[in-house]
């Protein structure tokens, strides 16, 4: 196959979509963090002593801890004392319904194309959205309550459901855990909140957009999704940010909690503003989510469509504790421009029979960069377990990288681990055939990468795979001339 | 409908091409036969829009258009088609997907209502049909881990759905048994009853026992050398090319 070419080089970033800013009057701390900034956040929240016990012990820990170094990506030391650790619309109580949020941020959904109000009836998908710290909108809640399931702002929970919080939230991802966690621990602002009692399959799909808006401002959010025995959820994120020079960053904590039986899907679609094809500007996005397959043959799956951020730096992992419980991973990551990514899974089997899947396709175009990291650990105790790990890399250009790196543990003799690993490239030859059928070169890039991720797409829900299929075609628009 | 002048083409730095004259009227089946190597193929792609196949001189005039100004696609949706000779695979996209996306790429080019799954799938069946194809290929990505076989009819296939006015045939015939042979005859005499033109390049005379050509070319160092009835086909398979003087091209 031929290297380089003119067709396949000529790379160029499309414009970021959602790139506007909402003109809306915030409150907003002043740039810095000490022990006073972490009080005054759950002040403003006016949060039990719990939570700000909790804040100050990972405070604290944050303190002693260093910036992790470790990942294929490069980009300057952040300054933390230059963020601002909380930004909220200015507005005395939350809303109670729709009619009373701000027109402007409904515009801003509206413009994202985010089906906040009478769509959301028909689609049957529930939305709390989150501007900035705050959770603005909470739809379907009454309907969601009906069958037991709670789906709220996490800074609501803390109030309302404290025992369950209390109880769950670290229990997944410990302050102590990476740099980012801790500092998340002590400065999260809001997040979404679901419990799903034994039992109950969860009626509609759950979604949050998250948006990040004011200047400067670093998001935090924390997720905790709680699966009681036998129970059932599944969950959408999507996100985006608007256009800016300066880097913004975003450090969130997903905790997910599976029981006996119990189910979680978990769907990410990521579109954070890239950055210019400069490298300038763009979301620093350097998350940890993990999943507890606490209880016997629970299951949690991880499907994540990642077109955005200028650096992205994640790892949804697995541990897999309860006997014959079930990992999955299913990744479709997008690099171009300057961005670079690195993410994988990981998947640690503790109980017996565990199971798990990771399927990773990393597309890489211009001079984006990439690299799978994945992590299997089987331990001691884990008998029987068994992985399959598949990991397929597609280059649009010849300046782009994808790199593998596959690290495997086993300490139990009786596991059975695969892995296959492929890497291609859209030659000239694939646009030429495609364009003398009457098919554009994007056309021809679009359904060629569509091919390629057929299997994880097909993992998300129906509307969202239609919505990652054209968010991939977006992100790929101009990448060939 | 199709009027080649002075045709000059380089690939790198090494010219192929060197002044070649075609014209092909409407509804008129073209054999182009020559030793490997010659420019055959060459011709084919420079006439579909291949970038990297450089024009150093001469005009090509399709349907009254000015055929080298534009790209590999706007020449499909004016009608040209080129069956390859090594058609490309496509991993991961399914073929019955492509050739509605190819189908309906053309029709909205030209102002027509493109066509739903349903109606789509009318159509397929009845070009299947004719073409005595089973539509297990369909359901596979393009291309992708098919024989040399299954590669040329599918790429007749897609010349039996999308209609072209000009359909250009690269040694589609090689390598296919009789069958195949016939599947391939059979899509191009169904073309010609439209009265589309075909220009069939071949090295046998054996696919011409299928399809008659109103005239025959001999391509030989970039130019065509010889041109004639189908007699001159005959003549070819008695006594090779280097009769013409056209032995293997250096
Ligand atoms: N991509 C290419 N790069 C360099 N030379 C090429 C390339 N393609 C074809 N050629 C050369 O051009 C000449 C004509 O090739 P081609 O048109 O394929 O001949 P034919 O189809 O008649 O066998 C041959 O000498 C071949 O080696
Ligand atoms: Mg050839």
């Amino acid at each position: 196959m031929i290297a380089a070419s003119p067709a396949v080089e000529a790379i160029v970033a499309s414009e970021y979509e959602h790139g506007f800013v909402t003109e809306i009057e915030s409150d907003t701390f002043p740039p810095g963090l000490d022990e006073g900034v972490v009080r005054a956040i759950s002040a403003r929240k006016g949060e039990p002593d719990f939570m700000l016990d909790y804040r100050l012990r990972a405070f604290r820990h944050w303190q002693t801890m260093a910036t992790p170094k470790w990942a294929q990506v490069h980009y300057p030391a952040i300054d933390f004392q230059a963020i601002s650790y909380f930004s909220a619309p200015r507005s005395k109580d939350g809303p109670k319904s729709l009619d009373e949020i701000d027109p402007v941020l409904l515009e801003t959904y509206n413009k994202l194309g985010i089906p906040i109000e009478e769509q959301m009836a028909l689609s049957g998908i529930a939305v709390d959205a989150v501007f900035d710290s705050v959770s603005v909108a909470t739809t379907f809640r009454v309907k969601l309550a009906e069958a037991g399931v709670i789906f709220c702002a996490i800074s609501e929970a803390v109030h309302d459901y404290p025992d369950l919080v209390r109880q769950h939230l670290g229990s997944v991802v410990p302050h102590t855990d990476n740099f980012y966690a801790a500092l998340n621990a002590a400065v999260f602002s809001d997040g979404t909140f679901v419990y799903v009692p034994k039992g109950v399959r969860c009626p509609m799909e759950l979604s949050t957009y998250f948006r990040i808006n004011a200047r400067n401002t670093g998001q935090f959010e924390r997720t905790l999704i709680i699966a009681e025995a036998d129970s059932y959820v599944s969950y959408l994120e999507g996100c985006t940010a608007p256009m800016r020079d300066e880097n913004q960053l975003h450090a969130a904590v997903v905790e997910l909690i599976a029981m006996d039986d119990a189910q979680i899907n978990y769907s990410t679609v990521q579109n954070w503003y890239p950055g210019d094809a400069m490298g300038r500007g763009g979301i620093y996005n350097f998350v940890t989510k993990r999943g507890d397959c606490r209880g016997a043959r629970s299951k949690i799956s991880w499907t994540q469509v990642e077109t955005g951020s200028a650096i992205t730096w994640k790892y949804p992992s697995c541990l897999l504790r309860g006997d014959d419980s079930v990992g999955e991973f299913y990744s479709v990551a997008v690099t171009k421009g300057r961005q670079q990514a690195d993410t994988g899974t990981k998947m640690i089997h503790l109980g017996r029979n565990t199971s798990s899947t990771i399927v990773s396709k990393g597309i890489a175009a211009g001079e984006g960069e990439q690299t799978y990291r994945g992590l299997v650990r089987i331990a001691a105790k884990a008998a029987g377990a068994r992985n399959h790990t598949q990991c397929d890399s597609l280059l649009i250009g010849a300046r782009c990288a994808a790199h593998t790196v596959p690290y495997i543990e086993v300490k139990n003799p009786t596991a059975q681990l695969e892995h296959e690993a492929t890497t291609s490239k859209i030659s000239d030859d694939q646009l030429f055939y495609c364009r003398s059928r009457g098919l554009t070169a994007e056309d021809a890039v679009a359904m060629i990468v569509n091919g390629f991720c057929k299997e994880v797409f097909k993992q998300l829900p129906m509307e969202f795979a239609v919505e990652a299929q054209k968010l991939l075609s977006i992100s790929l628009e101009g990448a060939v001339g | 409908m199709l009027s080649v002048k002075g045709l000059r083409a380089k690939v790198g730095e090494k010219e192929i091409l060197k002044g070649l004259d075609l014209e092909v009227g409407r509804g008129e089946v073209h054999a182009i036969m020559g030793p490997n190597g010659s420019g055959k193929s060459t011709l084919a792609h420079v006439l579909a829009g291949r970038e990297d196949y450089r024009v150093t001189a001469g005009t090509v005039t399709f349907e009254g258009r000015d055929l080298l100004a534009l790209t590999p696609e706007e020449r499909a949706h004016l009608g040209l088609f080129l069956a390859f000779q090594y058609p490309v695979e496509l991993p991961g996209v399914n073929n019955t997907y492509f050739l509605k996306a190819a189908l309906n790429a053309i029709r909205s080019a030209r102002g027509q209502p493109e066509l739903d799954a349903v109606a789509f799938l009318r159509l397929m069946r009845e070009r299947l049909k004719v073409l005595y194809l089973d539509d297990s290929l369909l359901k596979r990505p393009v291309n992708f881990g098919f024989s040399g076989g299954e590669k040329k009819r599918n790429e007749i296939f897609q010349m039996a759905l999308l209609e072209p006015k000009l359909a250009i045939l690269d040694e589609t015939d090689s390598g296919l048994d009789i069958d195949v042979l016939r599947i391939v005859a059979d899509g191009v005499n169904a073309l010609r009853g439209l009265e589309r033109s075909v220009i069939l390049v071949t090295h046998y005379q054996r696919l011409l026992d299928y399809i008659e050509p109103d005239f025959v070319h001999v391509l030989a160092h970039g130019r065509i050398i010889r041109s004639g009835g189908k007699e001159l086909a005959l003549e070819l398979e008695e006594k090779g090319y280097g009769w013409l003087g056209a032995e293997e091209a250096a």
